[in-house]
Parts: structure tokens; C-alpha cells; sequence
């Protein structure tokens, strides 16, 4: 057995074990849990502000419904996808408890996304009455109803998710170099709050931001399968989409692991 | 109280002289506070682009209540969040008890403990853009208003203080509470419009449950001069019973506090 299949075999096998870390943790600090999923009500603000914005007559095609059905899609998919890996990696990087994740002989990219994976049933009990308040509200005629659209979203969401996860574990790794990346951190959030469709949906924004956006990775993130639930594409735009998704998933994982690798031979300079 | 100054600036000092040691995060920081503000105005931009006046506000005194949320989030990431974080920090670890035996009032010990001399650069920020705010509007404000506009704008950063005070107590019976002020913050963010744009539910709370009208809005409106007297007294007898309840509650935690080290 070459030695790569046999840490493949030893990270498939401990994976059910750091899932129910993940899920003991998650249980364990519910209550800095719960604090951090409200942070990510911003989107409830800017709906009430646009729909408001709305009342006096439909704003640049988004009349109030519109916006209603946007952000709650987008605090749906917000919360399904966030994490704060990025913050954890630092603080335990600072502090040095990094070093007892390095013994273990899984790759911590992997140790990680299991213990985020882990809260994505809790992440789910917040998001189900979301789910339903916007079924409510607008099955009419705010969301899709095309099967195959539907059938795709989750798929969309899980790769979002991976987009998400490893953007913040390469931040969080950035700090194998920086030791204080918080103003990364933040700087990262500006330009997904900006280029992801969280504050405004992305065809609202001035053109030449609003194309910039397009060619960045961050609208994977929220604002395409955002869309996917708002609006109904035609499948051959929807395959092109989930294609490019995909590409930027793959690539994204790569150089996350990758700058991590760099990243650890630093710190090991470092700790001896 | 001179004894006081005195500590704030050699507590100062010692801010500038660590983040010196982390100079990539300067040009970083420098770079953002223009880019941040960028950010911040860009729905401002989007929705005056195709509306006049929304409830009332055009966008002149629209950027005015923006440029008070910029110079108070200066205030709040500059001075009491990195204070506080240092607080709960100092709980955990237990090295908040060598604060409780120094000979001076903990919670200003504690208050003004760290900075990010960075931050001023919003402050500019702010200014600039109450500047281009009254040029656009083409009316300057008088002496008498501009002498309220400040002096609330003193009071919105107080009772943001206090707000976080209250927060930072809380940190005393749970261990650690950086969430909170993550929570805090995110919530601060709605100060960035003018309360009257919001509908009604949300105007109420953030007059009354969490004040972040008082802050924003309410010294915007003294700036404009569209603030009457009675708002501008209640604005500052609301800070002032904000103070004293984070004062009492402030107390009752340390009087709760049992040290970690022990």
C-alpha cells in the first residue's frame, strides 16, 4: 500500500469520530453559538430598510416582495454556509495550542471541516423556520419552482460552502506568517459583503463594481445559489454556473492547502 | 484626575509602540479605513442613484448621519473594543486581579487600556465627509449647531460606552464573551442609517431597546438643526441613565468576580 492511500484510509476512518467532536463542541459552547449565528442577521435590516425603500414604488425592478424573498434567501444560504474557522486558526496559532493539531496525523484541513461540518445540523434548526417564512411569503412568486433548479440547490450550497470554508482556512493559515491577520479577516469580510450579494443583490450595484464581481469567487459563495432560488434560469446558464462553481471549488481547496503547507514548515522555525 | 491623564497617555504610548511592531498590519489598516468608507457609502450611492428622498432624507443628510456612524466607529474599534477585548482577555487568564490591586478605579484601568492608533484615520474620514455632505447641501451649519452636533456627538460615544460596558460586565459571570461584542458590533451597523428610513418596529427598538439612534441619528439631526429640544434632552438623559446602570452593573461583576488564577 503506497503511503498516500493509507492516509486516505485513516482520515476516512477517523472522520465519524471528529464529526461527533465537532457535534460535543458545538453543544458545548452553544451559547457562544447561538451569539455568533446573530451576527449574521444583517441581512434582516437591510430587508426591512429596502422594502421600506420599496413602498414608495418598485425600485430598479425590485419591488418589495423582491427584496423580501432575496434576503431571506440570503440569510438562509448565509447561514448555512458561514463559519469562523478563520478566527479559531488564529487564536490557537497565537496561543500555541496549534501544535497539539499538528501531532495528529490527519491533515487539520480535513480535522477542521469536520468540526464545522458538525454545526451544520444546528446551523439547520435556524435555518428551517427561515425556510418556511419564506415559502410563506413568497411561493407566489418570489422563488423558483423549476424541479431541476431545486434539485441542484443543495449541491450549490454545499460547494458554496467548501468555497467559503477554504477562502477562511487560508486567511486563518495566513497567520503562520503575520501572527495578527484580524485585519485580514475584516478586509476579507468588506469585499464578500460587497462582491457576494450580502448587502445589495448583485445586479443593483454600480456596473463597473457589478463586473468585477462577476469574475471573482465570491459570488459563489452567497449570491449564486441565492439566485437559484429567486430566480428561474435556463438550464443551460444553470450548468454553466454550476461548472464554474465547481472550478473555483477545486482551485480554492488546492491553494488553501497549499498555503497552509507553506505555512507550517514557517511555524515550526518558529516553535523551536 | 491628573492622575488619570496621566495613565491614558502612558497607556497611549505603549498602544502606538506595539502596533508600530506590527507594521504589514498598518499599511493594511491605512488602506482599508479608505476603502471601508467606500463600502460603507456604496448603498447609500445605489439607492440615491434612483430616489431623491427616502422618508424624509435626501442624501446630503444621509452622509451626514453616515459620517457620524464612521467617527463613531472609530471611537468604538480605536478605543473600547480593543480596551475590552483586553478585558476579557485579562479575565480568563487571570491576570485581571493585578488590575483590581492597582491603586485606581478598575473600570477606568480597564477602559482605556489599549488602543489602535490606526483608527483616527476614519475619524478623517468622517470629517471629510461631513464637509462634503454641507457643501452638497449648500447650507453651512451655525455656530449654536455645530456646538450641539459635537457635543452629542461626545454623548453618542458615551452611551456606545456604556452599552459595551454592560457587555464587558457580562464577561465576568460567562468567562469569555468576544461574541457579544461581535454581536454588539454587528448591531451598531444599522447606525450607519438615518432611524426615521427604517419601519416602524425597527425604529422603536433602536430608539428605546438599543439606543443606536441616540448615537447616529439623534447628533446628525442637532447638526442639521432639525434636532427639537426635547429630543436633544432626552438623548443626553438617556446616556446619562445609560452610564449609571453600566456603572451599577459594573460593579455588581466585580463584586461577583472570583479570579481564574485561583
Amino acid at each position: 500500500m503506497t503511503k498516500r492511500s493509507s492516509t486516505l484510509s485513516r482520515t476516512v476512518r477517523a472522520l465519524p469520530t471528529l464529526l461527533r467532536v465537532g457535534v460535543a463542541e458545538t453543544v458545548a459552547y452553544r451559547a457562544e453559538f447561538i451569539v455568533w449565528i446573530l451576527t449574521t442577521t444583517q441581512p434582516l435590516i437591510m430587508m426591512s430598510l429596502w422594502t421600506s425603500v420599496a413602498h414608495g414604488g418598485s425600485f430598479k425592478g425590485y419591488d418589495a416582495d423582491a427584496f423580501i424573498a432575496y434576503y431571506l434567501a440570503t440569510l438562509l444560504v448565509r447561514q448555512l454556509t458561514g463559519n469562523w474557522v478563520a478566527w479559531q486558526m488564529m487564536e490557537e496559532i497565537r496561543m500555541g495550542t496549534m501544535a497539539m493539531r499538528l501531532l495528529r496525523p490527519i491533515h487539520p484541513f480535513v480535522t477542521y471541516m469536520a468540526s464545522h461540518l458538525a454545526a451544520l445540523p444546528f446551523r439547520s434548526i435556524i435555518a428551517a423556520p427561515l425556510v418556511v417564512i419564506l415559502l410563506i411569503t413568497s411561493a407566489s412568486g418570489g422563488i423558483t419552482h423549476d424541479a431541476v433548479q431545486l434539485s441542484v440547490l443543495p449541491l450549490a450550497i454545499a460547494m458554496a460552502w467548501l468555497i467559503t470554508f477554504a477562502i477562511l482556512f487560508a486567511i486563518g493559515a495566513l497567520a503562520f506568517f503575520l501572527t495578527q491577520t484580524t485585519a485580514i479577516s475584516t478586509l476579507y469580510f468588506g469585499l464578500f459583503s460587497l462582491f457576494s450579494g450580502y448587502l445589495l443583490p448583485l445586479d443593483l450595484l454600480p456596473a463597473p463594481i457589478a463586473k468585477v464581481a462577476a469574475v471573482l469567487p465570491f459570488r459563489f459563495t452567497l449570491a449564486m445559489p441565492v439566485e437559484l432560488i429567486t430566480h428561474t434560469l435556463p438550464h443551460a446558464q444553470l450548468a454553466h454556473l454550476l461548472a464554474a462553481q465547481a472550478a473555483w471549488t477545486a482551485g480554492l481547496v488546492a491553494f488553501a492547502v497549499w498555503i497552509w503547507n507553506a505555512g507550517v514548515r514557517r511555524f515550526e522555525a518558529v516553535g523551536t | 484626575m491628573r492622575k488619570y491623564l496621566r495613565l491614558v497617555a502612558i497607556q497611549l504610548r505603549i498602544s502606538v509602540a506595539s502596533a508600530m511592531a506590527y507594521r504589514a498590519n498598518f499599511l493594511i489598516e491605512g488602506v482599508m479605513a479608505a476603502a471601508w468608507l467606500g463600502l460603507t457609502l456604496l448603498p447609500l450611492i445605489v439607492l440615491y442613484g434612483a430616489r431623491t428622498e427616502v422618508n424624509g432624507w435626501d442624501l446630503p443628510s444621509a452622509l451626514v448621519v453616515m459620517a457620524y456612524f464612521t467617527g463613531l466607529r472609530a471611537v468604538l474599534e480605536g478605543v473600547i473594543s480593543p480596551s475590552l477585548v483586553d478585558l476579557v482577555e485579562r479575565i480568563r487568564n487571570g491576570s485581571f486581579d493585578y488590575v483590581l490591586l492597582k491603586p485606581v478605579d478598575a473600570q477606568a484601568m480597564v477602559s482605556a487600556s489599549r488602543y489602535e492608533p490606526w483608527k483616527a484615520f476614519d475619524l478623517v474620514g468622517a470629517i471629510a465627509l461631513l464637509v462634503y455632505a454641507f457643501h452638497r447641501r449648500g447650507v453651512a451649519p451655525s455656530a449654536a449647531e455645530i456646538a450641539l452636533g459635537a457635543g452629542l456627538f461626545v454623548v453618542g460615544a458615551l452611551a456606545m460606552y456604556a452599552l459595551w460596558i454592560v457587555c464587558a460586565a457580562a464577561s465576568f459571570w460567562v468567562g469569555r464573551l468576544d461574541n457579544l461584542m461581535y454581536l454588539l458590533g454587528a448591531i451598531f451597523d444599522t447606525g450607519r442609517w438615518p432611524v426615521m428610513v427604517l419601519p416602524g418596529a425597527w425604529r422603536f427598538i433602536f430608539t428605546f431597546v438599543i439606543p443606536i439612534a441616540v448615537m447616529t441619528t439623534f447628533p446628525a439631526m442637532a447638526l442639521l438643526g432639525t434636532l427639537d429640544g426635547t429630543a436633544a434632552l432626552a438623548t443626553i438623559a438617556g446616556t446619562c441613565a445609560l452610564l449609571v446602570v453600566s456603572r451599577w452593573v459594573w460593579r455588581a461583576a466585580i463584586r461577583n468576580y472570583t479570579s481564574a488564577s485561583s
